[in-house]
């Protein structure tokens, strides 16, 4: 297939944000992970003993647990960096925003901003039912029906044949 | 250049588009990680202190193969918590430790309990004048398998009704005292001639007269002498003396350490047990040696610190603590004056001992006010804090220590941004990655103090059972333990003076020369 002969389904500003909108999520998810990685006494503990909400029995349970504990650090470091890193790059970047949803969805349902919680961790703005992890879930799925890798990322070269058929 | 080389070449170059993003992070990590490595660098440098824990004194050839057969005298609310220390639970204690850790996994003390090193200890016998704690502390004391109710094994340990009949039996070694202020000294001393070691509960005697003469009985003899400041073994205590002995804060000038407490049994209101009565408590013997007699008194008994006639209020129960843990860590001794002020504020319960107290103590010699301020009807936390011209530290279960703005030792790096006065330039935080449930607020206040749990290698231990295990080690070397007679003579001395400026109203100096607390202003001394 000649390249000139390709109508992309975006915009080139379409394509341009799209882009630069999964490249700074992927950013924020690196940067969480490399700094906890970092940072060798770094851990989730006081984290999730800080929960509240419905589901913060599954929360303070795994925080009791030196096991749990120690296997959450891991899967958040390592799970926040190579989320990034798959944003950033276009790689995998499917299972990369899965990834990245399903961590946002525990930060957000063991921190829920309902009325009449109070955390000990202070957020740094003032939020109800919605807060910035909410946002950053819907941003994720956004970018999971409006795909950019298969032109700018490594995914390209992994999905070749999707690629052509997307485009 | 081909066609189709020219459409792998844009081919490459979309795919990794998002390199120079990776690119430019690498370097902003690596410019930050500089940055703050140069400064903690710069710190550590400038102060010369690690993060590392403290180097602990450790005791070297002890050979524990052989028991030491200790007896227990008195067997209530720390009589019991001494024994849990020293190994020894009821077995009702396990039963409870267990089910409360099957219900909250952050309870962890059936854990630390059973992971407690064994000091090879046997308790043969034991004394309480109320029969039915007597029975549960033979039971406590033969509980050497740490067993519950179900599992328990035969009584091993002998009751005493006197502590002169348990000092005269010849399978005790050594004895733990833990009756009321009032007993402490004519026990030690007695048992001290009977040529038993000593681990006697603070305060270390009820009047300055009983300081004397067990301070001489003790230095007469051999035994083995260990005053109960389990706050000796605070880890982050041990990293303050080092932190301060590197001049990190400057010229030293004042000293406030604090109790808040707000609770019944922080102010000892103690439970009175039910079945308690004039049948199974030996009253008499309880009256002792303080001079006056009163009848018969449940209120008395189990509150006992309460009145002057058998405690000594705050000054002895817990403002020897705090004056303890800042005398091991800047060898104070005993002070050059001392005013002391309160009152019976908030358990207007019929009681003599103040409930909101303070005390200023002077020491000219070392330039600095050391004040002590309590009240057991408000826990607003405040803590050890020790300032001093170019910094200040607080001292809890952690360590904080910030520059002083006005600082000369810092002033260069303050300029330069290096140290931000506003942010601690030192925080040192053994244990910070559990957490735990401390049940009681009592407890609370312990633990928040040092004086209930500290670390070793990042592991939590009872800081009362690192003090008996310094007391049974030394024992076993023949040599004198942290918080030995001499130390326990400054902390008796000092909080006495305390307690005969309020009781009395006066100033009061301690005479150096002659060795004796001098009252009032006539006094003054230059």
């Amino acid at each position: 297939m000649h390249q000139k002969n390709v109508t992309y389904p975006y915009s080139e500003s379409q394509l341009t944000l799209l882009t630069i909108l999964r490249i700074l999520i992927g950013w924020h998810f690196l940067y969480e992970g490399v700094t906890k990685l970092l940072n060798p006494s770094w851990s989730s503990l006081g984290y999730l003993a800080d929960s509240k909400g419905f589901l913060s029995g599954i929360f303070l349970g795994w925080a009791s647990n030196p096991t749990a504990v120690t296997a959450i650090d891991f899967m958040n470091e390592w799970g926040l960096a190579l989320v990034g890193l798959g944003l950033i790059m276009g790689c995998l970047t499917r299972i990369s925003i899965i990834g990245g949803i399903v961590l946002l969805a525990f930060y957000y349902l063991s921190h829920p901003p309902m009325v009449g919680y109070k955390f000990a961790l202070p957020s740094e703005g003032a939020y109800l039912w919605v807060n910035k992890n909410l946002i950053e879930i819907f941003a994720l799925a956004v970018l999971y029906v409006f795909p950019t890798q298969h032109i700018y990322g490594i995914d390209r070269l992994i999905f070749p044949k999707k690629t052509a058929i997307d485009f | 250049m081909s066609e189709s080389n020219k459409i792998s070449r844009r081919n490459i170059l979309k795919a990794f588009a998002a390199v120079p993003v990776i690119g430019a992070m690498g370097y902003g990590i690596f410019r930050k990680k500089n940055y703050d490595n140069d400064i903690r660098d710069q710190i550590v440098k400038e102060l010369g202190i690690s993060y590392d824990p403290p180097v602990l004194p450790t005791i070297k050839g002890v050979d524990m193969s052989k028991p030491i057969r200790v007896g227990l005298i008195g067997y209530g609310i720390r009589g019991e918590q001494l024994m849990r220390a020293a190994g020894f639970a009821h077995p009702s204690t396990i039963d409870e430790l267990r089910e409360s850790a099957d219900k909250n996994s952050d309870d962890h003390r059936y854990e630390d309990f059973m992971a407690q090193d064994n000091l090879n200890l046997q308790f043969t016998g034991a004394c309480d004048l109320f029969d039915i704690r007597a029975q549960s502390a033979i039971e406590a004391c033969s509980n050497v398998n740490r067993k519950g109710t179900k599992e328990q094994g035969p009584v091993t340990c002998k009751r005493y009704r006197t502590y002169q009949e348990l000092l005269a039996a010849n399978d005790i070694d050594a004895v733990i005292i833990a009756t009321p202020d009032h007993w402490h000294a004519q026990i030690a001393m007695d048992a001290a001639k009977a040529g038993k070691h000593i681990y006697v509960e603070k305060g270390m005697t009820r009047t300055v007269e009983e300081v004397y003469q067990l301070t001489d009985v003790i230095k007469k003899s051999n035994v083995v002498f260990q005053l109960g400041h389990q706050g000796r073994q605070t880890e982050s205590f041990i990293k303050a003396k080092e932190i301060i002995d590197k001049g990190l804060l400057g010229k030293i000038n004042l000293i406030e350490v604090c109790t808040n407490r707000n609770s019944p049994n922080g102010a000892w209101v103690y439970d009175i047990h039910p079945d308690a009565s004039e049948q199974n408590i030996d009253w008499e013997q309880f009256q002792g040696p303080t001079p006056n007699r009163v009848p018969f008194s449940k209120e008395r008994f189990f509150r006992w610190r309460c009145w002057w006639d058998y405690g000594t209020g705050l000054g002895g129960d817990l403002l020897t603590h705090e004056y303890d843990a800042l005398n091991q860590m800047l060898n104070l001794g005993i002070p050059h004056s001392c005013v002391a002020s309160g009152g019976v504020y908030f358990y207007k319960d019929g009681r003599e001992v103040p409930d909101v107290f303070q005390a200023v103590y002077e020491y000219p010699d070392r330039d600095l006010t050391f004040m002590y301020s309590a009240t057991l009807a408000s826990d607003r936390d405040r803590g050890k804090i020790i300032m001093g011209h170019d910094g200040n530290i607080s001292i809890g279960g952690e360590l904080t220590v910030y520059a002083d703005p006005e600082s000369t030792k810092y002033k260069a790096l303050i300029d330069k941004g290096v140290i931000d006065p506003s942010n601690p330039i030192f925080l040192y935080s053994p244990g910070s990655k559990r957490i735990d449930a401390v049940t009681s607020a009592t407890a609370k206040y312990f633990a928040g103090r040092g004086l209930l749990y500290t670390y070793r290698q990042g592991k939590r231990v009872d800081t009362t059972h690192l003090h008996i295990k310094e007391w049974t080690d030394c024992i076993r070397t023949n040599q004198q333990p942290s918080c030995n007679i001499d130390q326990g003579f400054q902390e008796a001395i000092t909080s006495h003076m305390a307690t005969i400026s309020y009781r009395e109203g006066v100033k009061v100096y301690w005479d150096a020369e002659k060795q004796v607390i001098v009252k009032g202003n006539s006094a003054k001394m230059s």
